[in-house]
C-alpha cells in the first residue's frame, strides 16, 4: 500500500531524501573505543616512546606489577610498546583506507558515468579483480614492492581498490539511470560535475559504512602483512610485528602476545561497531515499533446488522510523533456491496483499508469502538487462516507485487496451499477456474509462466484471480488501475464488475479518481486529512450540484473529461496545420 | 518553411531486431501544442528520446527548429540540448535529493558553474510563475508533495527558455485534483509565453486540455494525426474511438466491455 508508506514517512519527516539522525548503542560504543584509539596513537609515543624503545630492562618477564604485560627479548615493556604501536599500525591502516576508497570510488563512479562500451569493460575487469582474494594480492604487490611501510600501505590499497569500485559501481548504477541525472546530462552538465553533485552526495551513507568496514580490514591486513615481516621493519614497530616477535615465545612467555592481539581486536570491534551503527542509524525502519491495533473504550456506535463489514472509528496515529493520521472513520459494507473511499494521497484511505486487512504499516497505533468482518472479531486476536480466507487484497501495482522469479502458479496459490492447506492439485484446478472467470487468454499455459511474461493488465487479472481464490466475503483493491493505460483500466475494471457480481463478494474500492470510482461503485466515501467528509449514496445522479463539500465538488471538476465539439466536424486535413 | 518547430517524416527507430517507431511523420508549427497519445510501448517515449537526441533514428528525416537530428555533429548537439527541454515523467525520482531546488534550478541555468546567488532572481521569479514562493529555493526535493515537485520539474524545463519543451507523461503520477492543477498551470504558461510543446499522455481526456493537435500511436505507428477538435469529434481509426470510450469521463464509458 504506497499511500500507507507515504504516510509513514510524511509522518516521521523522513523520506527517501536526507534523513534525520538515529544514534544507537552500537554507534556511541563504537565511537567511544574508536576515540580512546585516537588518543592512544596520539600520545602514547609522547609519554612512553622512551619506555617502548629503551633498552637495559630485564629481557623475557612474564606479567609482573611494573610490567603487567611481560617484557620483551631485549627488555622492553610490551604494554609501552603495544600502545607506541598505535599510531603506526592505526595511521598505516587509515592512510591505505584512505587511498583504496578515492581509488575505488572514482573508478566506480567514473565508470557508470563512462560510454557503454567502456562501462561495459570496466565492470568485467573489476569482476575479475575481485575474484583474487584481496589478502593474496596484498602480499603478492608486498613481494614485487619490497618491505617497508610505504610498500605495505599501498600494496593494502591496491588490494583493496576493486572491492570499493565494485561496490561504488553498484550504488552509482542506481543513482546514474535515475531521472535527475538523466536530466542534469541532458541539459548539458559536465559527467565530472554529475559525479560531484549528484552521484556522490547521494551514494553517501552506504559509502561511508564501507569505508569503517574496510578500515578494519585493513588494519588486521597490515598487521598480517607485517607478521609475515614484510610491514615495519626493526626498530620500527607495529602491532603485526609485536604479534610476530611473541610468538616465537608463545611457549615460554605467552603473556608478551596479549598486548597487540587485544589491541588489533579493540581497534577492529570499535571500526566495525561504528560501521554497523551507521548502518543501523541509516536504516530508518530500524527504530519504528510494531504496528498495533486496540479496542477504544467507547461503546460502538453501529450496530452489527447484517453487514460484511463494520468499521466503527477508526482511528490511527503515528507512534512516535502522536499525529492523527486517520480520525473517526466509521462504515459499513453489505453483503455484495461496492464501497470506494476516494481521496487525494495522504488522505488515509490506504491506512484505513489497511486497518481493515490487519496489515497497518510499522510504528503506526490504530483503535476502532467496533471491527467486525463476517461475524469475525478484527480486535481480537484472529487466525492468519480465517483472515486470508476471508480477505482479498489486490494493489496498485502488479509489477511489484507478485515475484518476478517464480511462475505464477506456484505464487497465486500460495494461499491456497499454506494457509487453507488445499493440496496443490486442488489449489491449481480452483486458481484455473478464477484464470477462466477474470478471462485471463490460455489459463493453463499461465500457470507455468514468470510475471515478466505478462503485460501490465494480465498482470492485474491474475492478482484479481488470486484474491478471488479463496472465495473471500471482502475484496480490498488499492487503486488497482493507476499504474494502467486507460484502455487496460476498463478491462481491469469490467473484470472487477464481474466478480462482484456472480460471487456475490462485496468489495472496497480505493482511488484518487472519482470518474473510475463512479462507474464501479454503489456508494462512495470522500476523504480528506483523514476524515470523511461526505458520503455519497445516489452515485447515478452524482452531479457537482448533488454533491455537498467544497471537497467533493473539487474532485469532481478535476477528473479528467473528454468534451465532444457538438458542430458536425468538417472535411479532414491530412493531419496537419 | 522556417515557422516549423517540428518536420519528422519516415522516422524509423530499431533497437535490435525489433521495430519501435514504423514510419512516423510529425509537424508542428511554432507556437502550437501537439498531444501523442497512446499505451505503454506504442512507442510514445521513445519519440520524445528522438526528438531530445537521446536515441538515433534507424531511417527517416527528422528536422527539430532547423536542425537534422539524423546526421549531426557532437558538437551542435551540446547547444540543441539546451533549446529543447523535456520534462520528466516522475517527480519523485526527477529531483536530486541532496540538491536544494534552487540549486537544481541553477543547474539549468548554469551547468557548469551552477551557482544560486548568480541567479537568485531568475529562480525566484520561475517558482512564483509555478505557483511557489521565492523563499522555497532553499529546502530539499523531500519537503515538498508530488504536485510541488511536479512544479519545479516544470520549472526547470522552463527557465532556460527553450524553443521547444516535451512533456512525458508529466501528470500520470499524480492523483487527479494535483493534475488538474498542473494541467492549469501548464495551459497558463503556454498562453503567456508562447511556447511549443509535445505533450505526451495515455489519457485523451488529458491531452485534450493542452493541446491543439493529437497524434495518436499505436504499435508504433501513427493512425491518426490533425486538430484536436476533428479528432476528437470524428475518430476515424478503430482505436481512437476505443481509446476514447475507455476514458472514464468520457460519454461513451461503460464497464460492458
Amino acid at each position: 500500500m504506497a499511500d500507507t508508506v507515504n504516510a509513514v514517512r510524511t509522518a516521521a519527516a523522513s523520506p527517501a531524501g536526507p534523513r534525520s539522525f538515529r544514534w544507537n548503542a552500537g554507534l556511541i560504543l563504537g565511537l567511544g573505543m574508536l576515540a580512546v584509539v585516537a588518543l592512544v596513537a596520539i600520545f602514547a609515543p609522547i609519554v612512553l616512546g622512551g619506555q617502548a624503545s629503551g633498552l637495559g630492562g630485564t629481557p623475557n618477564l612474564g606479567s609482573t606489577p611494573e610490567h603487567p604485560l611481560g617484557t620483551d627479548t631485549l627488555g622492553r615493556d610490551m604494554l609501552a610498546r603495544t600502545l607506541v604501536a598505535t599510531r603506526a599500525t592505526v595511521l598505516m591502516a587509515a592512510i591505505a583506507t584512505a587511498l583504496s576508497s578515492i581509488t575505488g570510488i572514482a573508478i566506480g563512479i567514473a565508470i557508470w558515468l563512462a560510454p557503454r562500451r567502456i562501462r561495459e569493460l570496466g565492470l568485467r575487469a573489476i569482476e575479475f579483480a575481485v575474484s583474487y582474494p584481496t589478502m593474496l594480492v596484498a602480499i603478492i604487490v608486498a613481494a614485487i614492492l619490497g618491505q617497508g611501510v610505504v610498500q605495505v600501505v599501498v600494496a593494502i590499497a591496491i588490494a583493496n581498490v576493486a572491492g570499493f569500485a565494485r561496490l561504488t559501481a553498484n550504488l552509482a548504477a542506481k543513482i546514474a539511470t535515475s531521472e535527475y541525472v538523466t536530466t542534469a546530462r541532458l541539459m548539458g552538465v559536465p559527467a565530472s560535475r554529475v559525479a560531484a553533485r549528484h552521484v556522490l552526495p547521494n551514494m553517501a551513507e552506504p559509502t561511508l559504512i564501507l569505508i569503517a568496514g574496510a578500515f578494519s580490514g585493513a588494519l588486521v591486513e597490515i598487521s598480517g602483512l607485517s607478521f609475515i615481516g614484510l610491514g615495519a621493519q626493526t626498530p620500527a614497530f607495529d602491532w603485526g610485528t609485536l604479534l610476530n616477535d611473541g610468538l616465537n615465545k608463545i611457549v615460554v612467555n605467552p603473556i608478551v602476545i596479549v598486548g597487540p592481539a587485544v589491541a588489533l581486536t579493540f581497534t577492529s570491534l570499535a571500526a566495525l561497531l561504528v560501521g554497523d551503527g551507521l548502518a543501523a542509524a541509516a536504516n530508518p525502519r530500524s527504530n519504528s515499533t510494531q504496528a498495533r491495533l486496540v479496542r477504544d473504550k467507547a461503546a460502538p456506535t453501529i450496530e452489527r446488522g447484517d453487514a460484511v463489514l463494520v468499521a466503527d472509528g477508526i482511528t490511527v496515529a503515528h507512534g512516535a510523533s502522536g499525529a492523527t493520521l486517520v480520525s473517526d472513520v466509521s462504515f459499513t459494507i453489505g453483503r455484495g456491496e461496492v464501497l470506494g473511499i476516494v481521496g487525494e494521497s495522504g488522505s488515509g484511505k490506504s491506512l484505513t483499508a489497511s486497518v481493515v486487512a490487519k496489515l497497518l504499516g510499522e510504528g503506526l497505533s490504530a483503535s476502532a469502538r467496533r471491527l467486525e468482518l463476517d461475524g469475525v472479531d478484527l480486535l481480537g486476536p484472529v487466525p492468519p487462516r480465517e483472515l486470508a480466507s476471508k480477505i482479498g487484497l489486490i494493489y496498485q501495482d502488479p509489477g511489484t507485487s507478485l515475484n518476478p522469479a517464480m511462475v505464477l502458479g506456484r505464487q497465486l496459490s500460495e494461499v491456497l496451499t499454506l494457509r487453507l492447506r488445499h493440496s496443490r492439485r486442488a489449489s491449481r484446478e480452483l486458481l484455473l477456474s478464477k484464470f477462466r472467470q477474470v478471462m485471463l487468454s490460455d489459463p493453463e499455459g499461465r500457470l507455468r509462466q514468470y510475471p515478466h511474461q505478462l503485460s501490465g493488465g494480465m498482470k492485474q487479472r491474475a492478482m484479481i484471480a488470486s484474491a478471488m481464490s479463496t472465495d473471500p466475503v471482502l475484496l480490498i483493491a488499492d487503486e488497482p488501475t493507476t499504474a494502467l493505460d486507460v484502455t487496460v483500466q476498463r478491462e481491469v475494471l469490467t473484470v472487477l464488475g464481474r466478480m462482484n457480481e456472480e460471487s456475490g463478494t462485496a468489495v472496497l474500492f480505493i482511488s484518487h479518481d472519482l470518474g473510475v470510482v463512479r462507474a464501479l461503485c454503489d456508494r462512495v466515501l470522500v476523504m480528506k486529512d483523514g476524515k470523511i467528509v461526505e458520503r455519497i449514496d445516489d452515485m447515478a445522479g452524482l452531479s457537482a450540484e448533488s454533491v455537498s463539500h467544497p471537497y467533493t465538488k473539487q474532485l469532481l471538476a478535476a477528473t479528467p473529461v473528454v468534451t465532444l465539439p457538438t458542430a458536425a466536424p468538417t472535411a479532414r486535413t491530412e493531419g496537419e496545420s | 518553411m522556417t515557422d516549423l518547430m517540428l518536420d519528422v517524416r519516415g522516422l524509423d527507430v530499431t533497437f535490435g531486431s525489433t521495430t519501435v517507431l514504423h514510419g512516423v511523420d510529425v509537424t508542428l508549427a511554432k507556437g502550437r501544442t501537439v498531444g501523442v497519445v497512446g499505451e505503454s510501448g506504442s512507442g510514445k517515449s521513445t519519440l520524445a528520446k528522438v526528438l531530445v537526441g537521446s536515441v538515433r533514428p534507424s531511417a527517416g528525416h527528422v528536422d527539430v527548429d532547423g536542425v537534422d537530428l539524423v546526421n549531426h555533429e557532437h558538437t551542435s548537439m551540446r547547444r540543441y540540448r539546451r533549446r529543447v527541454q523535456m520534462i520528466p515523467q516522475d517527480p519523485y525520482s526527477s529531483l536530486s535529493p541532496r540538491r536544494t531546488i534552487g540549486q537544481t534550478l541553477a543547474e539549468a541555468i548554469n551547468p557548469i558553474r551552477s551557482r544560486v546567488s548568480d541567479h537568485r532572481d531568475l529562480i525566484a521569479s520561475w517558482l512564483e510563475r509555478v505557483g511557489l514562493t521565492p523563499d522555497m529555493m532553499h529546502r530539499y526535493p523531500h519537503e515538498f508533495s508530488g504536485g510541488q515537485r511536479q512544479r519545479i520539474a516544470i520549472a526547470r524545463g522552463l527557465i532556460i527558455d527553450p524553443d521547444f519543451v516535451i512533456a512525458d507523461e508529466i501528470t500520470s503520477a499524480l492523483d487527479v485534483s494535483v493534475q488538474a492543477q498542473i494541467l492549469e498551470l501548464l495551459a497558463e504558461i503556454k498562453e503567456s509565453l508562447g511556447i511549443t510543446m509535445m505533450f505526451i499522455s495515455h489519457n485523451l481526456a488529458v491531452v485534450q486540455r493542452v493541446s491543439d493537435e493529437v497524434l495518436v500511436l499505436y504499435q508504433g505507428r501513427v493512425v491518426e494525426a490533425g486538430p484536436v477538435e476533428e479528432i476528437y469529434a470524428n475518430p476515424q481509426h478503430w482505436y481512437t474511438r476505443r481509446l476514447l470510450d475507455a476514458d472514464p469521463g468520457s460519454p461513451g464509458f461503460s464497464l460492458a466491455g
